[in-house]
């Protein structure tokens, strides 16, 4: 019998640390740094001890290590991409609630 | 086992120099990128494309396997012919990257597992002791499971070393608690559930991504609900009481007089029932009744000759 595990609901106003964002992306602080650098997630808070980072950053973050691991992209590149990624998402987020018509 | 045509996976020649399988490699990356493609098997196209190159861009392993012959047909039966590989030499073991997950078992017969290390990432190698890897997984639900809440089993498949060092894919099952209230690209994170640490470092984590099934009634934004719902023209007209269907179980809905098609009606806090929980949006698509009988033609024509009502009005014709 396989017991039930509970986990945590990442909400979107949970925060993470610049700690948490590198073991989940397997990649070192300066990567990191370098994103903040390029624009391509923020931060919340001025100093880098104490940046903390949302649930949508870590998605971004993600997405960035990927684009970068399997396309050979630059940080440039890869922040304009997810750029484009995102204003993709909302058009279809558009179009899929207004079903086939518009109004 | 199936005999993977590498070629025609990257659409070239079995001729192709080694600049046009690079191109053609960069350009189909590109299109089936899971994070870029929104193909349904955008996933399984890219990892068929990655192990192509990982074979064609490398002049000894296509050397190899160019002499296995172009009469293999992608599909068919195949098991390697013995000494197959006689005279080659493949430097630095099959994988050079990319996870073993990632690999056909045509691809391994040929190449192998040799060279793989699972903990080739930087956490991995820095120190003796060491965290274990985070692990990213998704998880399929339906609407309703996000209404009230369900259990799931999840399987996953994870490179592990075995006592002797070789790498063996383990499946475990693990059964998750879907809380109500998620909404599509949430994430759960499981403590340690990731894997495991080395030289006594604790476990890495494992986060679920949350992705709803579609569905043929709703559609979701966010915490949000979408629902077309038909109407006769008498019922937006006149206005009436409908019987409407939420993930949550049918509510009857006041339909006002002279409600306009595709003018959204809102129930506030029937959506996903988050901390903040969301809203259904009902959407009237007003539908005409076919004229298909003498009785219904009857009935169109008085209400043409009785009814002043141009719609192109605001046409100016």
């Amino acid at each position: 019998m396989t017991k039930t595990l509970s986990g945590v609901l990442l909400e979107d106003h949970l925060e993470l640390s610049l700690n948490d964002l590198c073991q989940a992306c397997s990649r070192p602080a300066e990567w990191v740094i370098e994103l903040v650098e390029y624009g391509a997630i923020e931060p919340i808070g001025e100093e880098q001890l104490n940046w903390r980072f949302n649930v949508d950053s870590l998605q971004r973050a993600r997405t960035a290590m990927r684009l970068q691991r399997d396309l050979d992209i630059n940080l440039a590149g890869i922040a304009l991409a997810l750029d484009l990624l995102d204003e993709i998402k909302r058009l279809r987020t558009d179009l899929h609630i207004n079903g086939s018509y518009l109004t | 086992m199936d005999f993977q045509d590498y070629y025609k996976i990257m659409g070239l020649e079995r001729s192709a120099t080694q600049d046009e399988i690079k191109r053609a490699y960069r350009k189909l990356a590109r299109k089936y990128h899971p994070d870029v493609s929104k193909e349904a098997d955008a996933e399984q196209r890219f990892k068929e494309v990655g192990e192509a190159y990982e074979v064609l861009k490398d002049p000894q392993k296509r050397a190899a396997y160019d002499q296995l012959g172009a009469n293999w047909k992608a599909g068919s039966d195949f098991n390697p012919p013995p000494d197959w590989d006689a005279g080659f030499e493949f430097t630095g073991g099959g994988y050079t990257q990319g996870d073993a997950s990632a690999y056909s078992d045509f691809f391994e017969s040929l190449f192998g597992k040799g060279g793989f290390n699972p903990y080739q990432s930087d956490q991995g190698r820095r120190g003796y002791r060491s965290r274990g890897e985070d692990h990213h997984a998704k998880v399929l639900i339906d609407l309703e499971d996000a209404y009230k809440g369900a259990t799931r089993a999840i399987t996953l498949t994870s490179p592990e070393l075995d006592n002797s060092g070789h790498v063996v894919n383990k499946q475990r099952t693990l059964n998750v608690k879907i809380p109500k209230g998620v909404k599509q690209g949430q994430k759960i994170r499981l403590a340690g559930q990731g894997s495991a640490g080395m030289g006594n470092g604790p476990a890495g984590d494992l986060y679920l991504e949350i992705e709803f099934k579609p569905h043929s009634l709703y559609r979701v934004e966010g915490h949000d609900v979408y629902l077309d719902l038909p109407l006769a023209p008498w019922e937006a007209a006149l206005g009436a009481s409908v019987k409407v269907p939420t993930p949550a179980g049918p509510v009857d809905l006041k339909i006002a007089p002279g409600t306009k098609n595709g003018r959204k009606l809102r129930l506030k806090g029937k959506g996903i029932p988050a901390a903040k929980a969301g809203d259904l949006y009902v959407v009237p698509q007003i539908t005409l009744p076919d004229a298909n009988t003498a009785k219904a033609k009857e009935l169109y024509k008085k209400m043409q000759e009785e009814m002043a009502y141009n719609p192109r009005s605001a046409m100016g014709v």
